[in-house]
């Protein structure tokens, strides 16, 4: 079985030429926050599926020539003022704000603070409040996948069942009512909670993505779902590495 | 030296699940009379010398940017309070 590697030794691999770096040249940058804290499963998650992952720091001022970047989970700033309302002013997001709406459209996926993130950025609508029990919940999670023709929902079925880590205390999605019509009509729930909505979030709404579909946010973890024995026991327990390769096969298509 | 105050408060339409918890922790203290409460978020702002009208737009501006998110929350009040 090939060894992989964790984030501080990823740069050392792909320098030997591994056979993963082969699989693919795509790269995925992976941001860090002072407060992140999944930003090595995001980067293992990458790996996993085959691009190779490039370790992005907040205060960086370019984007490098990542193909596809993700915000991952935390408590950036230690969620201080709101969760993300901080982060969202740092130099690296100015960049991800402008390559998300540029025409290149850059993936951007933002899991649980990230997803927070992108929506203090107003890349995605609406916002996260407190769960409506007040309590941090952590939990496997089902999840429907309602459109899988973005850039992170390509390698799923329409409808298809997932199962994922869910863990955070602000996870309350909510937004006016004009807004969430207008969400549902042009298909931009992406997921939604089966069987327990684990916060109050309203119509059961677990990510969005925005119009193009190259950026999505949900509040459950896919990159705590990527490895056979590490993730959750319903399933498969990988039900969350199809958020990766759809991002890398888009990727490869673009390229062709 | 003077203080610019800005008070933010949850739009009245979005449910406060602080405040729901307040509101239920009261009456097992004896504080019956209270049917609700809301709870905001209260930002003193100092200035190193005279608020001038230039000063107090960008405290508004601040206050409507980066102190409230106007998805969930309303900028209620911005004052200057003296020290």
């Amino acid at each position: 079985m090939t060894e992989l590697p964790l984030i501080g030794e990823a740069v050392a691999v792909a320098a030997h030429g591994s056979d993963l770096r082969q699989l693919n040249g795509a790269k995925i940058g992976v941001v860090t926050f002072p407060g992140t804290l999944d930003d090595r499963d995001a980067v293992r998650a990458v790996r996993l599926a085959g691009a190779t992952p490039v370790a992005l720091w907040h205060a960086d001022t370019t984007l490098g020539d990542v193909d596809a970047v993700v915000i991952p989970g935390g408590f950036s700033y230690g969620d201080y003022l709101r969760a993300g309302a901080i982060s969202r002013f740092a130099p690296l997001m100015s960049k991800i704000i402008d390559a998300a709406n540029s025409e290149a459209r850059l993936p951007v996926l933002g899991i649980c603070n990230g997803f927070q993130i992108l929506t203090e950025s107003h890349l995605l609508p609406g916002s996260m409040i407190k769960n409506d029990h007040l309590k941090f919940m952590c939990r496997d999670q089902v999840l429907r996948v309602e459109n899988n023709t973005t850039d992170w929902t390509r390698d799923y079925a329409a409808g298809q069942e997932i199962t994922v880590p869910l863990k955070n205390q602000d996870g309350q999605y909510i937004a006016d009512e004009k807004t969430l019509d207008a969400l549902e009509a042009e298909g931009r729930v992406v997921f939604r909670y089966v069987g327990f909505n684990p916060n109050g979030s309203r119509r059961d709404i677990a990510g969005i993505s925005n119009a193009a579909g190259n950026v999505v946010g949900l509040m459950p973890h896919p990159e705590h779902a990527v490895e056979a024995g590490f993730g959750p026991e319903e399933g498969s327990g990988t039900e969350g590495l199809g958020f990766f390769t759809s991002v890398l096969n888009k990727i490869v298509g673009d390229n062709k | 030296m003077p203080r610019i105050v800005v008070d933010v408060m949850p739009k009245p339409e979005i449910l406060d699940p602080q405040g729901k918890a307040i509101v239920g922790a009261l009456p097992r203290l004896g504080f019956t009379a209270f049917s609700a409460v809301r709870q905001g978020k209260r930002f003193e702002l100092t200035v190193d010398g005279e608020v001038t009208e230039e000063i107090l737009a960008q405290a508004r501006n601040a206050a409507e940017t980066l102190l409230s998110n106007p998805v969930i929350e309303d900028v209620v009040n911005v004052e200057v309070v003296e020290a």
